[in-house]
């Protein structure tokens, strides 16, 4: 039914383009596997939610996942579009950088997998704000968690939605902005359904099903790339040499080693991106979906596998991508870099296998942007309005509705942002997401988890000095103002050389954490720590799974 | 139980902690049993994480400073660079298993014992958020 909807939606726009296509495959066979993507997901998401009954079941999908069904979500939540498009298109083009950019993303996984993941499924419910809210004064610390969980959700969930744009134009072949705002609206209207009638339950689906096409499709391009080198990496590489006629893309430098500054500027997003995932507020949301700590672990344990295989096929395609396709090509396709797997698709495969990828890419923002909002939703919701403004006597029905609300808010936001940053550049704004992340959240996570003296007052220095750091030293860098390539290229206020605030701000957080701690007089509830401390390691008194 | 709510989630216990038994878990806190399960775990996580940062903070520096490091060819047109970066996914990996060995091994088990101890005899009020089934 849904897949019928939006064909029937896009086919004025389509009719109208057909002519003059850009798009190196057929559209509408592209349209119609995404479609059955929606309609398989649909009924799945339709069915999940007939359970959908309290805020356990919304917000955590009653608790009731696997280890390796929540890995396998978590994977495709955090696969974002930008990975998967963007990693094989950097690697592509500037060689080994693109590589050295995606280690990160999975090393990062370590510190959610020791200091977090099991942890905080003992201690919470829902939402950071639970773990914080433990044993430091409720009011204060949930408004923090809530701002600061909100204000990630909104950056990545603008990037996401702005390269919907892009990506629209490369795969339906839709160049003019109108088309390409119908289309965007299309996806957000779908992913505010899902997440309305699904809740967790069944965004998590989504998520499942995106992550076993996304990795399987992958896996199939790996293997076919290889076999056309003799499953030698090393022709591979000499293939790609040669087409692109530059051995440097073999080794680290054609982005980032321009100079001091791009030196540190990576330096700068290495430290937000292994900081900052364990502190991603949807990847936080997800360890509560399952019955106990160690489901959490073996979440993560899931996660890293499929990531970290995931990175590898990315590497083999996307020197794939340079030899066969070459970076002369791909910067001439519409989306540029981003267009390197969707052609490498289309070399191999023909229509068909461009068709499922670009599904796939599709499937990755919806998935991506359902679990952001549901849980910017259930930050406001359990956060800010059962805790603060109703102190505990909302129902959970209530809170299920105030939720619900909000996701069609946040929906719309995402429709109306994404459709204004199209074609802008946005790109910056996932590493922003990281780089908060990692200065808003992390520090606090890390000392109210380890360090017993650890305050209230700690806690908001780190977390307001954390996230507004980053975002002054963001609007005062080049990113912004000052060259080409900034936002607003007339003005020139970029005072701060680096692109990634996160070498100052995460260290600043974390030295505010302590600062606001060692000077505070007034000093937590020890019964509170004593207690958190005992849960968060033995699990006693963690919230069960419902009993469905 | 049908559309009721349950018991837990009408109090959105967002004060966090149920009504507990604070002597039960001071007990527990300064039981040999736990201290030794705290020390164990704090053991491991704390310098393999800081090991793993270290190693990935080395592995951007050389990329970033001394890129002929990673230019040294190692077999064919593979060079220590693809070697080292791959070596990152591996490590990654093999902490991962290390980690569940470890915690298989020595943490679960004292982690269960101290959770029943407190969940049965010791923490009568503990339990209150099992009223839910």
């Amino acid at each position: 039914m849904s897949a019928a909807l939006l064909t029937a939606a896009l086919a004025p726009v389509l009719s109208a383009q057909a002519t003059d296509s850009a798009s190196p495959g057929d559209p509408l066979l592209n349209i119609a596997i995404f479609g059955a993507f929606v309609a398989v997901t649909m009924v799945i998401v339709f069915r999940a939610s007939r359970n959908n009954k309290t805020a356990s079941d919304y917000y955590a999908a009653g608790r009731s996942f696997t280890g390796g069904q929540n890995g396998s979500a978590i994977a495709g939540d955090y696969l974002s579009a930008a990975s998967f498009l963007g990693i094989v298109g950097a690697i592509a083009v500037t060689g080994y950088d693109g590589f050295l950019y995606s280690i990160g993303f999975l090393v990062a996984w370590v510190v959610a997998l020791l200091l977090v993941a099991e942890l905080l499924r003992n201690t919470g419910k829902f939402t950071m704000g639970d773990v914080l809210a433990f044993r430091l004064r409720q009011r204060p610390v949930r408004i923090a968690a809530a701002i600061s969980t909100l204000v990630v959700s909104f950056f990545y969930l603008l990037a996401q939605m702005a390269g919907a744009g892009g990506l629209v134009s490369l795969l339906l072949g839709i160049e003019e902005r109108v088309g390409q705002s119908v289309v965007i609206a299309v996806v957000g209207g779908l992913m505010i359904l899902y997440v309305l009638v699904g809740g967790m339950k069944g965004t998590t689906w989504v998520q499942i099903i995106k992550a076993v096409m996304l990795i399987a499709g992958a896996g199939l391009m790996t293997v076919w790339v290889l076999a056309l080198h003799g499953f030698d990496f090393s022709r591979l590489l000499d293939a790609a040499v040669a087409t692109t006629g530059n051995p440097a893309i073999l080794e680290p430098g054609l982005k980032y080693g321009l100079s001091d500054v791009t030196r540190l500027d990576f330096l700068s997003l290495g430290l937000a991106l292994v900081l900052g995932t364990a502190a991603l507020p949807h990847v936080l949301m997800r360890f509560y979906t399952v019955p106990t700590a160690k489901e959490a672990r073996k979440s993560v344990v899931w996660a890293i596998w499929l990531i970290g295989i995931f990175y590898v096929f990315t590497l083999v395609l996307g020197y794939g991508a340079a030899a066969l396709i070459g970076p002369e090509r791909i910067a001439a396709a519409p989306g540029g870099a981003n267009s390197a797997a969707p052609l490498l698709a289309f070399e191999l495969g023909g229509p068909v296998l461009l068709g499922i990828i670009a599904a796939v890419a599709f499937a990755t923002i919806l998935a991506v942007v359902a679990g952001l909002t549901i849980t910017a939703a259930a930050s406001f919701s359990h956060d800010v309005y059962a805790s603060v403004i109703k102190k505990g006597t909302a129902t959970p029905a209530q809170e299920v509705k105030v939720a619900r609300i909000t996701v069609v808010v946040i929906g719309l936001v995402a429709i109306v942002g994404g459709i204004g940053a199209n074609g802008q550049n946005v790109a910056f704004l996932v590493a922003l997401a990281f780089a908060v992340a990692a200065s808003a959240n992390l520090p606090t996570i890390v000392y109210s988890l380890f360090w017993k003296r650890f305050t209230t007052r700690g806690a908001l220095w780190s977390m307001y000095g954390g996230l507004g750091s980053a975002i002054i030293l963001i609007a005062l860098s080049p990113v912004v103002s000052g060259a080409e390539t900034s936002m607003i290229p007339a003005a020139d206020f970029a005072v701060f050389p680096l692109a990634n605030p996160g070498i100052v701000s995460i260290p600043l957080a974390f030295l505010l954490g302590w600062l606001g701690t060692i000077t505070d007089r007034r000093r937590e509830d020890p019964a509170k720590q004593v207690e958190m401390e005992v849960r968060s390691l033995t699990g006693v008194g963690a919230e069960k799974a419902s009993a469905h | 139980m049908g559309d009721a709510p349950r018991e837990h989630d009408s109090h959105p216990s967002d004060t966090g902690p149920q009504p507990l038994d604070i002597e039960a878990f001071r007990a527990v806190q300064a039981s040999a049993p736990y201290v030794a399960l705290r020390r164990r775990h704090r053991l491991f996580v704390l310098p393999v994480t800081a090991a793993c940062l270290l190693w990935y903070l080395a592995y951007v520096l050389v990329a970033g400073y001394a890129p002929q490091v990673f230019a040294i060819t190692v077999s064919g047109s593979i060079n220590l660079g693809m070697v080292w970066g791959l070596a990152q996914v591996v490590t990654t990996f093999a902490v991962t298993m290390t980690y569940v060995w470890y915690a298989n091994k020595h943490l679960d088990p004292a982690a269960a014992e101290i959770r029943a101890q407190l969940e049965t005899g010791a923490a009568p009020t503990a339990t209150t958020t099992e009223v839910t089934a």
